[in-house]
């Protein structure tokens, strides 16, 4: 795309990652989830993980069976395939309706980064329920997702004391993205909605259950009601339609 | 019949550990396992049995366990003062556990994390592959008081009565890491200074990653502070917001925004585990083609630990081949086993 991108990089003492840019971008995204499905494709001898993150893909390999130089030469070769900022995104999506308590005492942050956002608090419940965001990467936490792109004036800084913990299923906002917490954790995202959609189910069949690519819109719902669906089960009301 | 393990008291942050669970980054979970996977392969040598198997670690204090059948134990890690049935049993050794004896083991006198492995390993059901509880995921839990741990079958070749010399990684030390993706985000200054200074491990840490606070400033980045949330992988150090550095292991998150100044190597990341509270810890950069050559010996000395197991108690009747033995100082047989 520029110059100095695509980028091999190694990552700590046993693995590459391939950057696509340095910003957050649709194509670099797309980019490097089908270079990830490439790398998987490829099948190499000595490959021990991957993943991605917004912008790069991430491969862990054994370098006493392939060593740098070798993995450096076959990631060089595949990249040079074709254009990745062209790729399709992944196949196979979703778009999941995920019903969402903004704000209340169960989302105690929405008036603020509303404020941080130049909105009231309603106008912000109609701005991100509007938004149909989609599943950029999966990480931090199992079966996290970090969602985006929100409109410009959701450019809001994360905070910088850290909220000491927001629980499971909770909604939160910074820098035009949603990250939804697969588990309690300290953060310094704001916390604006709250859902019992639960993303890491260890013994089901299926137990990370979104993917990068999918797509998702936090339906407004009021407590009393996300309380019932999420007695019903393990989705907290959300539902799953494929994207064609 | 399935034999048991009874915990009769837990200590404060005991769990279920094995090698963890590869293959799932992309799902936002990291590899997990025992925060000291050394001590996997030291327990397994002094069984004589597979390093794959679970193992209880235990977090800065022990417990009391009984068995329900005639069990064979390893203790490794940190080491903690151990008792059965009152009489004080050796640490990095392993140990017939009769059916009904009490085993107890109080708080370590150097390190963290102390290891109980049992003959068959611990059989909780695997979960996504694996037996590793992973606290951070909240994928298992910690073992509480009055839990009951099913124990594999033993293969029938099992050792016991056996030791290994104490390693030297419980008093924390010197580190060596390998530059990394980021590494080029701090000015050398900062580099020779994060090498040149001594650190104290904080008393913040778990098996997430341990804080470690420098002597002097803290280090900075201007670049890092506008970063993308980029992977991580444990080893990796990171530059949280005040200029402390971070050292990531095995329950790390699996991607984070904080700028990482290097990784350590997995030879040394137990030394980082088992530092204290307190410990003084150094730093060194080294390049990568070193780094695969001591990753390279480290394997090869884990690997080899089951040769370099010794009987714990010298018994005649279980010296096979008496008259190498240096029987008398100073006189020995032609070839002398022992010597290195």
């Amino acid at each position: 795309m520029t110059q100095n991108w695509p980028r091999i990089r190694t990552a700590g003492f046993d693995g590459f990652l391939v950057s696509f840019g340095d910003n957050l971008s649709e194509p670099a995204n797309r980019a490097a989830l089908a270079f990830r499905a490439a790398v998987m494709r490829a099948g190499w001898d000595g490959v021990l993980d991957s993943s991605t993150s917004l912008v790069s893909t991430y491969l862990q390999f054994n370098p006493h069976w392939r060593d740098h130089a070798q993995m450096r030469t076959a990631l060089e070769a595949l990249l040079s395939e074709r254009d990745w900022y062209g790729a399709d995104l992944p196949e196979g999506r979703s778009l999941w309706r995920v019903p969402t308590v903004y704000g209340t005492d169960l989302a105690p942050q929405l008036e603020e980064a509303a404020a941080a956002a130049g909105m009231s608090a309603a106008e912000a419940v109609t701005s991100i329920s509007q938004s149909r965001v989609r599943v950029q990467t999966i990480g931090f936490a199992p079966g996290q997702p970090y969602l985006g792109e929100l409109p410009e004036a959701w450019n809001i800084p994360r905070q910088t004391a850290l909220t000491e913990k927001v629980p499971e299923g909770a909604l939160t906002i910074a820098i035009r993205q949603l990250v939804l917490f697969s588990v309690s954790t300290p953060t310094g995202w704001r916390h604006v909605g709250q859902t019992g959609f639960k993303l890491f189910r260890p013994d089901a069949e299926v137990p990370f259950v979104l993917r990068p690519g999918d797509e998702v819109l936090f339906v407004p719902t009021d407590a009393q009601t996300l309380h019932k669906m999420k007695a019903a089960g393990p989705d907290g009301g959300a539902t799953r339609e494929p994207i064609t | 019949m399935s034999r048991t393990l009874n915990i009769r008291r837990a200590g404060p942050s005991m769990t279920v550990q094995d090698m963890g669970r590869a293959g799932y980054m992309s799902f936002g979970l990291s590899q997990g396992g025992a925060a000291d996977k050394h001590a996997l392969y030291e327990g397994a040598a002094l069984l004589a049995q597979d390093p794959a198997l679970a193992a209880i670690e235990m977090a800065g204090m022990g417990g009391e366990f009984e068995a329900d059948a005639d069990l064979h134990i390893a203790l490794t890690g940190a080491p903690m003062r151990a008792k059965i049935d009152g009489v004080a049993v050796a640490w990095n050794a392993s140990h017939p556990l009769p059916k009904g004896a009490r085993l107890s083991i109080e708080a370590a006198d150097a390190g963290v994390y102390g290891y109980l492995h049992v003959g068959g390993g611990i059989d909780t059901p695997e979960r996504l592959g694996a037996r590793s509880v992973h606290l951070a995921a909240g994928l298992g839990a910690a073992i509480t008081t009055g839990d009951t741990l099913a124990i594999g079958a033993e293969d029938g070749a099992l050792a016991s009565n056996m030791c290994l010399p104490c390693d030297a990684r419980f008093d924390g030390g010197l580190v060596r890491l390998v530059p990394s993706l980021q590494t080029s985000f701090f000015a050398k200054d900062d580099l020779d200074r994060f090498e040149a200074m001594t650190f104290q491990r904080d008393a913040r840490g778990n098996r997430m990653g341990v804080r470690i606070l420098p002597e002097g400033a803290g280090f900075h980045s201007d670049a890092g502070l506008s970063v993308l949330s980029e992977v991580i992988v444990p080893g990796d150090v990171q530059i949280t917001g005040d200029g402390t550095p971070f050292v990531l292991l095995s329950e790390c998150q699996t991607t984070g925004g904080y700028p990482r100044i290097g990784s350590v190597l997995p030879a040394d990341l137990p030394r980082v585990a088992q530092a204290r509270p307190g410990a003084a810890l150094r730093f060194c950069f080294v390049t990568l083609e070193d780094a695969v050559a001591i990753d390279a010996r480290m394997r090869a000395h884990l690997e080899g630990l089951r040769g370099a197991v010794r009987p714990l108690v010298r018994d005649p009747a279980d010296i096979r081949d008496l008259l190498s033995y240096q029987l008398i100082s100073g006189v020995t047989a032609g070839r002398d086993p022992e010597r290195h």
